[in-house]
């Protein structure tokens, strides 16, 4: 069996220091495989997003370690784990966090333009991505006139634009009704099924959970169970 | 990133808040439109100087006189009484004070000709003039200025005199030209005009002299009459008529040429030996360097107050890019989070403050070019109509480029404090900010 994509070694994150320390995370292992769906749940303030954060390399867990196929990353620094960063993982968030004044093509290529991605072949994907979401003809709309789906989908869009190997949700259902929701939830696990894109979702909501391959549930930093799809 | 595509982020990012970014443009405007004029100005009356000073004189001569013996007592008690002295021209100090000198005769001259770095020297004849005339009978009152050869009058018609004719040529000012019943300048060339003077023993004498040019009127030659040496030495042997070899040959002051690719420092030299010998010596550089020295320094107190205007405005930049890295907290964060190194984030910050300082500066520049080209021409045609040549406010294209330049760094100084902090972000943090 190949190595995990992503495997966090008994993982720590403390918050402060001294009297005001505040341990978020106490001792989290876990191998994540290439084209696998994984659901982190648990209540608010158990330590999912920090869970998530560390995966994704956003952050660096105080103690133990997370390897990317099997690579450990403490040595990843600067230009490298940018670079690593901005080819591996996608990201969609539950804000969206799109830049509301620039048009929607603008906020999808965003990490083409990072990369250093030509113009020519930045709008080219970025139109493909857009057509995939079934967004294309929004392009040159104002990312700020868009519905909440269409913002959502938008994110989807530009999470994916750069031919991502992993794609992290942040509660990514949390802002929209139980329709949309839905919608932007099958096309998640489309990606998932058909690009072979490795799927990890932080939700509280045991519906969107439901639809992954695995479960990991998390309380005051520990995880508590873990349950695999039937 | 790209720098290019971070340059066009940067631009972008700029109009995202435009009544912020006009604002901040405004202020920056206010003190580069200041810049631009005050430099104008100092670089219209420089330039105006320089073109002066081949009017006033050839830049490889200096006048030299001899220091009196008994000029540089101690200033208190008054001065003992020298029958020799010659009371000079109007000194720097309290309106009224004199040189007094000592006459420089024959003995002076081959003295001063003696001095290393001394390659001719003459005296300055002085001319009192008492009139000019021309055929129609009218008489006017004319100064006579001297004519050093090398020396370039600002011609209005004509040509300079020729210091090797034999024959009596004189360049008359402009102003001249109607009283005398010329029709304009160019019809006074090679007409006959009479100067008068009077010798000693209170006989008039007058000599004619063809018109050879028309000088206009500016720093150097307002409203004097320029002969040749023929000329000069004419008037000047007329109106010595009845006095003594020693009473004639007694000037007050003396003219010296040097070596025209002397360095400043042989200059200098050469006027310490000059001291040496008991003369003072003046360069025509020396004479202009006090004039140019008081525009420099209005013109320095002017940039300081638009200097101040733009210290204020880079207070603005500061202010507005702090609102910015504020407002776009989480964009930043995502940035970082996408894999935008900290350098590239503290780039788009910086660029943006320059560009904002280049807009301020370019339209404050611009407009100022605009407003000082039209408040100099409208002058010139009324105010300073007396002083043709003059452009009060002037512009060359590297001290414009030079402000411009000085702008924006001081903008991208501003920068770098809001830009320094978006670099430091720490993406995490961003990206929980609600
Ligand atoms: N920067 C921080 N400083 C202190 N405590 C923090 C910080 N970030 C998160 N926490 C705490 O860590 C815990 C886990 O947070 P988080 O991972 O965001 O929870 P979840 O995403 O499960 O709601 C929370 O109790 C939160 O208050
Ligand atoms: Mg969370």
């Amino acid at each position: 069996m190949t190595a995990p994509i992503l495997s966090a070694k008994d993982v720590h994150k403390s918050y402060g220091r001294g009297p005001n320390r505040f341990d978020a995370l106490k001792g989290v292992s876990l191998d994540i495989h290439e084209g696998e769906s994984v659901a982190i749940i648990g209540k608010s303030g158990s330590g999912k997003s920090t869970l998530m954060h560390v995966l994704a390399l956003l952050d660096q867990p105080t103690e133990g370690s997370i390897e990317l196929e099997g690579a450990d990353t403490r040595g990843l620094r600067g230009a490298k784990l940018n670079r690593t960063r901005n080819k591996t993982f996608g990201f969609v968030f539950q804000q969206f966090f799109l830049t509301p004044n620039a048009s929607v093509i603008e906020n999808v290529v965003l990490p083409l333009k990072i990369a250093g991605v030509g113009r020519g072949e930045r709008k080219r994907r970025g139109l493909a991505a857009l057509e995939q979401l079934e967004l294309d003809d929004k392009a040159r709309n104002k990312a700020v006139n868009l519905s909440g789906g269409q913002k959502q989908r938008s994110v989807i869009a530009r999470a994916l634009v750069n031919n991502p190997r992993v794609i992290f949700a942040d509660e990514p259902t949390g802002n929209l009704d139980t329709a949309t929701g839905a919608v932007v939830e099958d096309i998640l696990f489309d990606l998932n099924r058909e690009q072979g894109i490795t799927l990890i979702v932080v939700t509280h909501d045991e519906e969107l959970a439901a639809r992954c391959d695995r479960r990991i549930y998390i309380r005051d930093g520990v995880i508590v169970d873990e349950e695999v799809a039937a | 990133m790209k720098t290019l595509d971070l340059i066009g982020s940067a631009i972008g990012n700029t109009f995202r808040s435009k009544t912020r970014t006009i604002l901040t443009i405004l202020a920056i405007f206010v003190g580069a439109f200041t810049l631009t004029i005050t430099n104008g100005l100092g670089t219209g009356i420089n330039r105006y100087i320089d073109d002066t000073v081949a009017a006033i004189g050839a830049d490889d001569v200096m006048t030299v006189t001899k220091v009196a013996d008994n000029a540089s007592d101690d200033a208190d008690g008054p001065r003992e009484y020298d029958p020799d002295a010659i009371s000079g021209g109007p000194v720097a100090g309290p309106p009224g004070s004199t040189a007094v000198v000592a006459p420089i005769g024959t003995t002076q001259l081959d003295e001063l000709a003696a001095i290393e770095g001394v390659e001719r020297v003459q005296p300055t004849k002085t001319i009192d003039a008492d009139y000019i005339t021309s055929d129609d009978g009218m008489k006017y009152e004319i100064g006579v200025g001297g004519f050093v050869n090398g020396m370039q009058l600002q011609l209005a018609a004509g040509e300079q005199p020729d210091a090797a004719a034999s024959e009596s040529q004189v360049v008359i000012p402009d102003s001249y030209v109607d009283a005398l019943g010329f029709d304009d300048a160019d019809a006074a060339i090679g007409e006959t005009v009479t100067l008068a003077v009077t010798d000693s023993e209170g006989v008039q004498h007058e000599l004619e002299a063809t018109v050879v040019g028309v000088a206009e009127a500016s720093l150097g030659t307002t409203s004097s009459a320029v002969p040749n040496d023929a000329f000069g030495d004419a008037l000047f042997d007329a109106q010595s008529t009845g006095l003594d070899a020693s009473e004639r040959d007694a000037f007050s002051e003396a003219t010296v040429w040097f070596d025209a690719d002397s360095t400043e420092e042989e200059i200098t030299a050469l006027q310490d030996r000059l001291a040496d010998a008991g003369y003072d010596s003046t360069t025509v550089t020396e004479q202009l360097g006090t004039f140019k020295a008081v525009i420099d320094g209005i013109v320095l107190v002017l940039n300081a107050f638009a200097i101040i205007a733009l210290l204020a405005a880079s207070f603005g930049i500061v202010n507005t890019l702090l609102m910015s890295v504020q407002e776009r907290t989480r964009e930043i964060g995502l940035m970082k989070a996408m894999g935008m190194g900290s350098g590239k984030v503290f780039g788009l910050f910086s660029l943006e403050a320059v560009f904002i300082g280049f807009l301020g500066s370019a339209i404050g520049a611009g407009l100022g070019m605009l407003v000082g080209t039209a408040v100099s021409s409208a002058l010139g045609g009324a105010l300073l109509a007396d002083l043709p040549g003059l452009t009060l406010i002037a512009f060359d294209p590297v001290s414009i480029a030079v402000i411009i330049l000085v702008v924006m760094g001081v903008a991208f100084l501003a920068g770098t404090l809001p830009a320094a902090r978006a670099a430091r972000q720490d993406p995490v943090e961003s990206l929980r900010y609600e």
